[in-house]
C-alpha cells in the first residue's frame, strides 16, 4: 500500500429493502496527506453515503459494499470491534450538519470532549478535560473554561458547531469528514467557521473531505474538487480547474446555477428534469436524460473516463473537446 | 401560454390606481411572549419583528434578506395574517386591513409559498385537490379546472400528477404544486417566504424562471425571503435588509449592490463566498452570532458587532432614511445622518 491518505477502488454500494438503491456506483478517489477536497453534488448523489462509508457507519445488514477502501494504509471495510473504535475518532473522524443532533444533550460539551480523548489516549480525566479546553481555546470559543460546563443547548448554532469541530480534532485525526458543516448556518457565522477549518487544517496538517452542495463553499475550502452525479464521480480536478474550465456539462449547469454573476431578469440557463432514482444500476451516462449535449454515444454505454491531466479527469465522451459557450 | 389561462385568472380590480402602492406596511411590531415557570408567565418577549415599515410598488418584487432570528419569516406571516399583529397597519392598494379589508379579502390578494415544500401539503389530500381547496373556500366557480390549468401551466400535466399524493413528487415538483396553490387564488401579491431555499441548485434554476413567467404573465408583485444574496439579486427589483427584527437598508438592486450603506449589510455582502479561487475569504467580516431577540442590544441594534459604533449607536436607534445622493436608497445608520453626533457621520467610511 502506498502512502496515501486516501485510497478507494471501485467502491459500489447498494442498499436492499423494499426497494433497493444503487446509491454508490464504481466510485475511485484517491487524496494525498493534507489535502482538502470537496465532494460536490446535489441531494441523491451520494455525498453523504461515501463519508459514512468510510466510518463504517452504513447498516451492514442492508448494504452492500463491493471495492476497497483504504485510509493510510489501513482497510477500513474489514475492520471491526475494537479495531473499528479504535479507528473511529483517531485516524477518521466527522464533523455533521446539525450539531445540536450530533452533541448529546444530557452531557456536558467537556465532558463529550474528554470522554473521546480519554478512549482514545487512555489519559486521566483531568488530563483529558485539559485537552478539550485546549481544544475550546482553538476553535475561538470566547471564555473557553467557562464554556466547557455548558450542555449544548445553552449554545448557539455557530458555537454548537466550533464545540463539534473541536470534539471531531480532539484526537488528532489524520482524516476530517465534514458532512455539510455550514450548510444549517447562517451566511456571516457560515464563513466564520469555513475559515476556523481551512486554519485548523493547515496547523494541523490533516486531510478533509468536505461535502456540500454550495460551489461558493468548496471554493473558499478546498484545493481539490470532486463532483458526484448519482452515485458516481463524473468530474475530479484542482478546484481551478473545476471553476475555470468545467468540461463535464453537468459541471457547467451547476456553476450557471450558482447564479453568480447571471445578469438580473435574464433567463437561466436551468438544466431540466431531476436526478434518476437509482432503482438500477446505471448502464450509461446517467446525465444524458438531462444533458444539453447529449449524442447516441451517451446512451449506449458508460461515459469512458478521460484524464485530461494528471489528477483531472471526466467522465463524459465529449470532454476531449472543451465546450464552446451557449 | 394558451389564451384560456388569462381568461380564468380574475384578480381583485386595481382600486388605488398606478401610483399607489400594493402593499403598505407601517410600523408593524409583533412580541412573542416566552412563558416559563411553574404557572406559565410571560418571562420576557422575543421582539421578532419591531417597527418595520415598507413599500411594495405595483409589479415590483421585493427582496428581503437577513439572518435566521431577524424577523423576515415573522414578517411573511404577519402580512397574510397568519400570525396576529400587536401593533401597525396593514394597507393593501389603498384599503387598511381590518377596517376595509377582512381577512378572507386580504388572502384572495395576498398568498404566500413556504419553504417546506411538504409540510405545507396536506399528505390526504391528492395534488388536485390541495390547489383546488382555496377557490372552493372563496367560492370562486370550477376549483377542479382551474387546479387542472394551473397545474399545466407550472409544468405537472395534470393528467399524471392530479391525483397523486405530496409524498409521491419531488421536492421541485411539489414546490411547483404550491405555486399553483397560490396562484388559484388569483392573488395580486405572491410572498415566497424562503421558497426555493430547500430545493437543489440545478431545479432552483428551474423554479426562478417559471417565477419569472409567471409574474410577466399574470402581472404579479413579489415579495421574495432568501438568505441566498444572488438568488434575491436575481430576482429582485429593490432588496431590504433586516437585523434583529428592525429594517436596516432598503434600496434598489443595483444601488445596493454598488454600494452598501449600512456596516451590517456590508457584511452580509462580504460573507458571501468568493466563487474565485485565487481571492478566498481572509477574514470574517463579523464574529459571533446574531445576538437573541429577546434582549436586543439598546440603541442601534447592530452596535455590538458594528466596527464603527461609538458613544451615539449606544442610546440612541438610528431612524430609516434616504441617502443624500440617492434618496430612494434608504438607511437607517448614524454614519449616514450628519445630525446624529456620531464622530464619522457624513464622512466617507472606507469598506
Amino acid at each position: 500500500m502506498s502512502d496515501k491518505l486516501l485510497d478507494i477502488r471501485n467502491l459500489t454500494i447498494r442498499f436492499r429493502g423494499k426497494r433497493t438503491v444503487h446509491a454508490i456506483n464504481d466510485v475511485s478517489l484517491s487524496m494525498e496527506q493534507g489535502e482538502t477536497l470537496a465532494l460536490l453534488g446535489e441531494s441523491g448523489s451520494g455525498k453523504s453515503v461515501t463519508l459514512k462509508a468510510l466510518l463504517g457507519l452504513l447498516p451492514p445488514k442492508r448494504t452492500d459494499i463491493e471495492g476497497s477502501m483504504h485510509v493510510n494504509g489501513t482497510d477500513v471495510l474489514s475492520l471491526s470491534g475494537k479495531a473499528l473504535q479504535r479507528y473511529r475518532g483517531g485516524e477518521v473522524s466527522m464533523v455533521f450538519q446539525e450539531p445540536a443532533l450530533a452533541l448529546d444533550p444530557v452531557y456536558t460539551v467537556g465532558h463529550q470532549i474528554a470522554e473521546a480523548v480519554m478512549r482514545h489516549k487512555g489519559v486521566s480525566k483531568s488530563d483529558a478535560m485539559s485537552v478539550a479546553h485546549d481544544m475550546l481555546e482553538r476553535v475561538r470559543i470566547p471564555s473557553a473554561r467557562r464554556r466547557l460546563s455548558n450542555y449544548p443547548h445553552e449554545l448557539s448554532g455557530g458555537m454548537r458547531q466550533r464545540v463539534m469541530i473541536a470534539l471531531a480534532l480532539a484526537c488528532r485525526p489524520k482524516l476530517l469528514l465534514a458532512d455539510e458543516p455550514t450548510t444549517a448556518l447562517d451566511a456571516t457565522v457560515q464563513i466564520q467557521i469555513l475559515l476556523l477549518l481551512r486554519e485548523l487544517q493547515k496547523d494541523f496538517g490533516m486531510g478533509v473531505i468536505f461535502v456540500t452542495h454550495d460551489i461558493g463553499v468548496a471554493v473558499e475550502i478546498s484545493e481539490r474538487v470532486a463532483v458526484m452525479y448519482a452515485g458516481q464521480i463524473v468530474e475530479e480536478g484542482t478546484t481551478r480547474e473545476i471553476i475555470r474550465d468545467g468540461r463535464h456539462p453537468y459541471t457547467r449547469g451547476l456553476l450557471a446555477a450558482n447564479l453568480h454573476d447571471v445578469a438580473r431578469g435574464e433567463r437561466l440557463n436551468a438544466i431540466p428534469g431531476a436526478p434518476p432514482a437509482l432503482e438500477t444500476r446505471p448502464e450509461n451516462c446517467s446525465f444524458a436524460p438531462r444533458c444539453p449535449l447529449v449524442e447516441p454515444a451517451c446512451r449506449a454505454g458508460l461515459p469512458p473516463m478521460r484524464t485530461p491531466a494528471p489528477r483531472r479527469r471526466v467522465a463524459c465522451v465529449r470532454a476531449e473537446t472543451p465546450i464552446a459557450a451557449e | 401560454m394558451s389564451a384560456t389561462d388569462v381568461e380564468t385568472y380574475e384578480p381583485l380590480p386595481d382600486t388605488g390606481g398606478p401610483a399607489q402602492p400594493l402593499l403598505m406596511v407601517r410600523n408593524l411590531r409583533k412580541y412573542f411572549p416566552v412563558r416559563g415557570g411553574i404557572l406559565g408567565r410571560t418571562q420576557a418577549m422575543v421582539q421578532a419583528v419591531d417597527g418595520v415599515s415598507f413599500e411594495v410598488k405595483k409589479g415590483e418584487t421585493l427582496g428581503i434578506v437577513g439572518e435566521s432570528g431577524c424577523g423576515k419569516s415573522t414578517t411573511a406571516k404577519l402580512l397574510i395574517g397568519l400570525t396576529p399583529k400587536d401593533e401597525g397597519e396593514i394597507i393593501f392598494d389603498g384599503i387598511d386591513l381590518g377596517e376595509g379589508l377582512s381577512l378572507k379579502q386580504l388572502r384572495k390578494g395576498v398568498q404566500m409559498v413556504f419553504q417546506d415544500s411538504y409540510a405545507t401539503l396536506n399528505p390526504r389530500m391528492t395534488i388536485e385537490a390541495s390547489v383546488a381547496f382555496g377557490a372552493r373556500v372563496q367560492g370562486l366557480d370550477d376549483p377542479e379546472g382551474r387546479a387542472r390549468r394551473l397545474m399545466e401551466r407550472v409544468g405537472l400535466d395534470p393528467n399524471r400528477f392530479a391525483h397523486r399524493y405530496p409524498h409521491e413528487l419531488s421536492g421541485g415538483q411539489r414546490q411547483r404544486v404550491n405555486i399553483a396553490r397560490a396562484l388559484a387564488m388569483s392573488p395580486r401579491l405572491v410572498v415566497l417566504d424562503e421558497a426555493v431555499s430547500a430545493l437543489d441548485k440545478s431545479v432552483e434554476a428551474q423554479v426562478l424562471n417559471l417565477l419569472s413567467d409567471l409574474r410577466r404573465e399574470f402581472g404579479l408583485t413579489y415579495i421574495f425571503i432568501s438568505h441566498d444574496l444572488n438568488v434575491v439579486r436575481y430576482i429582485s427589483d429593490r432588496i431590504l435588509v433586516m437585523y434583529l427584527g428592525e429594517v436596516v437598508e432598503v434600496a434598489p438592486v443595483d444601488s445596493i449592490w454598488a454600494e452598501q450603506a449600512h456596516p451590517y449589510t456590508r457584511s452580509l455582502f462580504s460573507a458571501m463566498p468568493a466563487m474565485d479561487p485565487d481571492h478566498r475569504t481572509k477574514e470574517p467580516p463579523l464574529s459571533g452570532d446574531p445576538p437573541n431577540p429577546i434582549n436586543p442590544p439598546s440603541g442601534c441594534r447592530f452596535h455590538t458587532r458594528c466596527r464603527f459604533a461609538s458613544e451615539v449607536c449606544k442610546t440612541t436607534p438610528p431612524r430609516l432614511a434616504g441617502l443624500a445622493r440617492n434618496a430612494q436608497h434608504l438607511v437607517a445608520c448614524h454614519l449616514h445622518d450628519a445630525a446624529s453626533g456620531h464622530p464619522k457621520a457624513g464622512q466617507e467610511v472606507a469598506a
